[in-house]
């Protein structure tokens, strides 16, 4: 039903996917000694600055962004008449976005500490893997619904989604934050592996989650195309 | 409410748990009595020989010692054909063919050396080895002593015996030793050996110090203990070239010490037990059992060749005995080993060995002593079986009549007299070895079985509860039958066949009949519903697709369960389960959210348009609901991390601070740090009693005159203040107040006891008077009750949200024509015909009726276990009682809110989710409360609260400390049918109208809060079986795990130091958790009963 949809989803996933490719790839040939566990600090940074760059420019060309309705109307007023009004109103959500994903790092951060990470002791790590977070799930929250709190709880919902881009979030989401769940599973465990150290686990957890969840989502849009209906499209 | 139905399922269901629990627990750990004598020299063995002045003499110690001074290396994990030397073995493997010397010795000097396989026995774990070969016992996983709290050995051993013949015994090597044998040795040099990875710092600081000390003549008994060879299997295995080094390392050692020995020096080699190919050791293969034993000496130790009497494996035992007499030194008292025959010199011939004992001689002390032992074992213990022991003793006396015979005839002794004692030795060690040394698979597989069978039961049973209440518990007929009539004949059948009975046997046999039938009868009814009609049949079907069981709330338990079965997540228990508790926590918001439930619906207008706009949807509810629905996950998560600070720490977690609250207040040196801790725990007991009062006052519960208002106004904050200042007495320091000494000492004595007291009058008051209703009787002839029609149940004004504020919730109880049997079937029928102009009865806290004593009686037990705690576990329990509010309130709102948007099914039911919360909570506040499953971390404080000097017997201190060590699986069980009444508690009014009843807008028709449940005994009783059933299968469910754990890896390296403890913690909490939860059940169909009573009392009140 929405084949053109689920084509330009898979094909910007794959270009995530690829983004997530070449930053673990890439920084070896520039940095020395660069490894995922080694220098993991440096590889969840150039991931998380990867995945957030390229999703923001795949998400603008492809014009996903959807304003909320007042948005929609002021936007339309003012394109027509007030040049500079827009650009306001464009410089604020840009303001406001930004100030989300901030508020969303600490969000994780603290639940990634009530989770029982050290508090103190490894601070950084654990704002990392939440930056790490935050740019997987908070920023194509943002890039997709805009900074719009009230809207990201309703697609959260069983029968919120309004577009096949607002599945295709649940899902990736979803499969992000279960991948850095699973992620702290292994701690624990007396293997003395370089990978169980904090927070190595849980971001290549998290990482993995959400290429699983890029491949998921327009696999399983594409298999269950026939029973997705969307109220307002 | 049927309350026969209930108890009597929950009890079968328990009794069914305690069957597999018992079985598997008698087939996997051994337990032993500890016999604290000790042998001195100057004992007298019964029978004395046969001359006066022989009898006179002691028996240990009577000739001089062949030596003087003995090497014990202990090589850790030598397995026999380690030690073994094969020339002909061309390409040896990296284990083989290392250890020339042994065989270099034996062969130059056959009476001077000799190599013999060492039989240990299981369980072949280094400390239960250490006990073994120095004991001469067959010690088991649990040595029940007068002390468990260290691991210290109390029976008499070859340690103790060589300080009481003034040896001096230098010790290095393996710290075991060190915990073992506190404050015994003259020179003790231990090095940690923890870390398995660690191949090399044991053994070389022994070795550093080993030659050394040897040269100089600072010893008597040198021991030295390598740990390398075992911590080489472990992480290579045996297989590794890192073996080949290790073991050339050890041939070097016992070269050089062999060079160094002297003439009065016997040289020991020993494995203490052996390892599989993979390394590991524990259990009872033999390449785990058969170590490696070489004897010389630089004197001649072997009087006779080596192909007399030789025998082809040696038990560790016999080291023991044959040690003692070497080195003229009392065996020791429980030792059941047999002296080695190749070490004496047989009978005639003793004057070439210097002062030695004849081969007789030394046989016939050693069964004496062995005689002795017996003796004094089975007047303590009834284990050994008594047929056996009647046998061992007739073979004894015989024996003693014949050897007298022959030594007060002067005759040289028969050949056979020699071996008849051996066998009578060997027979003992074998009949003790039955009882406590041996895995018995058998009962383990049976207990597994049978608790696989009983949590599959208990699953059904919480699924088919209302079927089963309504045919009146009819289905429990068959099970108890059949369970009886299996007993009855496996009893027989063993009575036939071997004579006795063995009471496990009939138990499983019962239990699993009984389970086997149940389920049975289940799946049949299950095929007859899907027969019948398809509607039916969904019904019955549902709970077994797999979709409806893989939801998270049952993913947890499942996970719980998969960590139970890894060391690793058992060593991190406590914070694993607030892991899983704060991620289920997370769970349940954003569930609601994904069903829309936790906002109020959007203003779409399609979506308003198309849907029926529901009567009870005001927005304002759904979002003050949502919002006590996050504070309360907010406060559940606060209280989670909070109580992270409260754990303790086990010996395995290296870097690992124990809370400070957790040591008592008279421990604590900095006056102001006491005096802060002090005002904290008494502040958090304030507030524990506040809430407590609060929430009863809130819901008007304390404005009767009865039992359990009592409590809560007077014994309630009476107990608190004894608490606190039994604290404050415990906390002065001994010095400070010297002239109020005596004072202080009563206080000690008599405040914990009248806190006891209290909470045992409390507890009983609430128990013999359950009832917080108060009735006030007003002349109602309003012109309104005449107008209208009486209803059967009515709640006027005072329910509204106004009077909540001035706490109290009235309720008018007005009417009551007839009793309440005829109005049970149906309210419609009040006929219109009876007119009143009779006095009202207004009932205040009758919607809490059942709950506030259950909450009173949870309050007060809470303070009563906080007593058996250190003080600065009161915050502890603060964050408990704040955490079971949250998850009450958590579980009451979401229920709310599923009723409001009119999804709630009907009935009492509790999901899934809320109570896997609750028995998580409970594992979690086991560890928040600083225990820990291991024995070591046992408060043994609590059984000196109010007993400072000491008990005379052991049940009481026992049960203290039980309470102690389970206090949060016992208020989490006992309140856990809170969880069903408390979203009744809760309701918004009219949030129920869309269930079963019929919304005829006059919400005076129903009936509100708990009365819903006297409305619906039916269902009650259901929904209670249904909640108990569902908490006691999550225990169950890790009773299971963890049994399984223990089974699987018996031969894994921690299952004594990890899996078992964990084992009998998590049985025990079982036990301790369904007892709990019984009482509870109990207390709630009591107040029923009292209800039931009220109502008959006040209605021929009100009809006249």
């Amino acid at each position: 039903m929405w084949d053109h949809e689920i084509k330009a989803m898979a094909s910007a996933h794959a270009i995530i996917a690829a983004a997530v490719f070449m930053a673990t790839v890439l920084p070896g040939a520039v940095v020395r000694g660069f490894s995922v566990c080694g220098t993991h600090l440096l590889w969840l940074y150039s991931v998380s600055g990867a995945v957030a760059a390229v999703s923001v420019a795949v998400f603008w060309l492809l014009g996903i962004t959807r304003p909320t309705k007042k948005h929609t109307l002021g936007y339309k007023l003012s394109a027509r008449f007030q040049q500079p009004h827009q650009l306001r109103s464009r410089l604020s959500r840009l303001f406001r976005s930004c100030v989300y994903f901030f508020l969303s790092c600490l969000f994780f951060h603290t639940v990634v500490v009530l989770y029982g990470a050290p508090l103190i002791e490894s601070a950084l790590e654990t704002f990392s893997l939440a930056v790490l977070l935050t740019s997987l799930t908070t920023l194509r929250c943002l890039c997709v619904l805009g900074p719009n709190v009230q809207a990201w709880i309703r697609v959260f919902s069983r029968h919120g989604a309004m577009s096949v881009w607002d599945t295709c979030l649940q899902i990736t989401v979803v499969c992000t934050v279960v991948g850095a769940w699973v992620g702290a599973f292994p701690i624990p465990l007396d293997w003395d592996r370089p990978w169980q150290v904090w927070p190595v686990s849980c971001s290549l957890g998290a990482t993995i989650g959400f290429l699983t969840g890029l491949v998921a989502a327009p696999a399983w849009i594409h298999y269950h195309r026939k029973q997705l209906t969307y109220k307002c499209k | 409410m049927k309350a026969l139905p209930v108890l009597s399922l929950l009890l079968c269901v328990c009794s069914v748990f305690f069957v597999g629990i018992y079985l598997f627990v008698g087939g996997f750990l051994l337990v032993r009595l500890e016999v604290n004598r000790t042998s001195t020299c100057g004992d007298v063995l019964q029978p004395g020989g046969g001359e006066p002045s022989a009898a006179a003499a002691a028996d240990f110690c009577r000739a001089r010692p062949r030596f003087r001074r003995a090497v014990l290396l202990v090589v850790d994990a030598l397995r026999i054909d380690f030690a073994r030397f094969d020339a002909r073995n061309a390409a040896p493997r990296p284990h083989e063919n290392k250890l020339p010397v042994l065989q270099e010795a034996a062969a130059a000097r056959p009476a001077h050396g000799r190599l013999f396989p060492f039989r240990a026995d299981p369980p072949t774990t280094t400390m239960q080895r250490i006990k073994g070969f120095t004991t001469g016992s067959l010690p088991t996983f649990v040595d029940v002593g007068n002390n468990f709290a260290s691991s210290a050995i109390l029976e008499d051993n070859l340690i103790h015996q060589f300080g009481q013949a003034g040896k001096r015994v230098v010790f290095m090597g393996d710290d075991t030793w060190e915990s073992l044998f506190p404050k015994k040795f003259h020179r003790s040099l231990p090095f940690p050996s923890f870390n398995v990875k660690d191949l090399h710092t044991v053994d070389n600081g022994i070795l550093q110090h080993l030659y050394t000390t040897m040269m100089g003549g600072d010893w008597d008994v040198l021991v030295a203990h390598f740990l390398g060879v075992d911590h080489c299997g472990h992480r290579f295995g045996p297989d590794h070239p890192a073996m080949a080094d290790k073991l050339t390392q050890m041939d070097g050692v016992i070269r050089a010490v062999i060079d160094r020995l002297q003439n009065d020096t016997l040289l020991v080699v020993m494995g203490d037990h052996g390892m599989t190919d993979t390394g590991d050791h524990g259990g009872e293969s033999h390449k785990e059992t058969d170590a490696a034993l070489f004897l010389y000496s630089p004197a001649p130790l072997f009087p006779g060749p080596p192909s007399q009497s030789e025998p082809d494996v040696v038990p560790q035992t016999d080291l023991v005995p044959s040690l003692a007499l070497l080195l003229g030194v009392p065996i020791p008292y429980s030792s059941v080993g047999q002296v080695l025959l190749p070490l004496f010199p047989p009978h005639g011939q003793t004057d070439g060995a210097v002062g030695g004992l004849s081969q007789l001689e030394a046989l016939w002390i050693n069964a004496k002593q062995v005689n002795r032992f017996l003796e004094t074992y089975s007047g303590m213990a009834k284990d050994i079986p008594p047929e056996n022991l009647s046998q061992l003793k007739d073979e004894f006396s015989r024996l003693s009549s014949e050897y007298l015979a022959t030594v007060g005839e002067g005759r040289p002794p028969s050949p056979e007299l020699a071996a008849s004692l051996q066998a009578y030795l060997t027979s003992v060690r074998d009949t003790c070895r039955a009882t406590w040394a041996r895995f018995n698979p058998l009962k383990m597989a049976a207990g597994l079985v049978i608790l696989a069978f009983a949590c599959l039961t208990c699953f059904i049973l919480s699924e088919l509860s209302l079927t089963l209440i309504r045919e009146d518990g009819r289905g429990l007929k068959g099970p108890v039958v059949t369970a009886l009539a299996a007993a009855v004949c496996v009893a027989a059948g063993q009575l036939l066949t071997q004579g006795y009975v063995e009471v496990a046997w009939c138990l499983a046999a019962a239990a699993l009949s009984s389970e086997l039938l149940f389920l049975w009868t289940a799946y049949r009814s299950r095929v007859t519903a899907v027969s019948k009609n398809g509607s039916k049949a969904l019904k019955f079907a549902s709970w077994l697709t797999p979709r409806q069981l893989l939801t998270p709330p049952l993913l947890v338990p499942l996970l719980r369960c998969a960590s139970l079965l890894s060391d690793s997540y058992v060593i991190a228990e406590g914070r694993v389960v607030t892991f899983l508790l704060f991620s289920l926590a997370l769970y349940i918001p954003f569930h609601l959210n994904w069903d829309g439930l936790l906002l109020p619906p959007s203003h779409d207008p399609l979506k308003s348009a198309g849907l029926l706009p529901s009567p009870h949807l005001s927005p304002s509810t759904v979002r003050k609901e949502s919002g006590t629905l996050l504070g309360c996950v907010g406060l559940l998560i606060g209280s989670l991390y909070l109580s992270l600070s409260f754990h303790g720490c086990r010996e395995e977690q290296g870097a690992c601070q124990p809370s400070p609250f957790l040591s008592p207040l008279s421990r604590l040196q900095d006056s102001q740090l006491k005096n802060l801790h002090y005002v904290l725990s008494v502040f958090s007991l304030g507030v524990w009693t506040y809430l407590l009062r609060r929430c009863l006052r809130h819901y008007g519960n304390l404005n009767s005159s009865g039992g359990a208002v009592f409590v809560a106004r007077w014994i309630l904050p009476l107990l608190s203040v004894c608490l606190g200042l039994h604290w404050a007495v415990s906390a002065t320091p001994e010095d400070s107040f010297r002239n109020l000494a005596e004072l202080i000492s009563l206080a000690q004595l008599s405040l914990p006891r009248a806190a006891f007291c209290l909470l045992g009058l409390g507890l009983f008051l609430i128990w013999l008077d359950p009832l917080t209703v108060f009735i006030k009787t007003r002349a109602a002839a309003s012109a309104r009750n005449s107008a209208l029609p009486p209803p059967r149940y009515r709640a006027s004004t005072g329910i509204s949200p106004q009077a909540e504020l001035h706490h109290l919730i009235p309720q008018i109880y007005q009417r009551m024509r007839r009793s309440l049997d005829d109005g049970g079937s149906s309210g419609e029928l009040s006929g219109a015909g009876e007119v009143d102009s009779r006095p009202a009865v207004e009932a205040y806290g009758l919607g809490t009726v059942y709950s506030a004593p259950l909450l009173l009686f949870c309050g007060l037990l809470g303070i009563g276990l906080l007593l058996l705690h250190p003080e600065g576990m009161a915050l502890s329990f603060l964050l408990l009682l704040l955490e079971m509010g949250a998850l009450l309130h958590i579980h009451a709102s979401s229920t709310t809110l599923k009723g409001l948007h009119g999804t709630y099914s009907g009935g009492f039911k509790v999901p899934w989710a809320p109570i896997v919360m609750w028995a998580l909570a409970a594992t979690q506040f086991f560890h928040a409360t600083g225990h820990l499953p291991t024995f070591p971390s046992i408060q043994w404080g609590a059984a000196f609260v109010g007993f400072p000097d000491g008990h005379t017997g052991t049940i009481l201190p026992a049960s203290l400390v039980t309470l102690n060590t389970f206090a949060s699986h016992i208020l989490f069980a006992v309140a856990c049918p809170l969880l069903l009444l408390w979203p009744l508690v809760c309701e918004v009014r009219g949030s129920r109208g869309g269930g079963g009843r019929a919304a005829c807008g006059d919400e005076g028709e129903d009936a509100v809060m708990e009365m819903r449940l006297r409305e619906n005994p039916q269902l009650f009783s259901s929904a209670l079986l249904q909640l108990s059933t569902r908490y006691l299968f999550i225990h169950g469910a890790q009773v299971f795990a963890s049994v399984s754990a223990a089974a699987i890896l018996r031969r894994h390296l921690m299952v004594w130091k990890v899996f078992a403890p964990k084992l009998m913690f998590e049985a025990s909490g079982f036990l301790v958790s369904s007892v709990s939860l019984l009482i509870g059940v109990t207390l709630v169909l009591r107040v029923d009963v009292a209800v039931g009573r009220w109502f008959k009392r006040i209605i021929p009140d009100v009809a006249r």
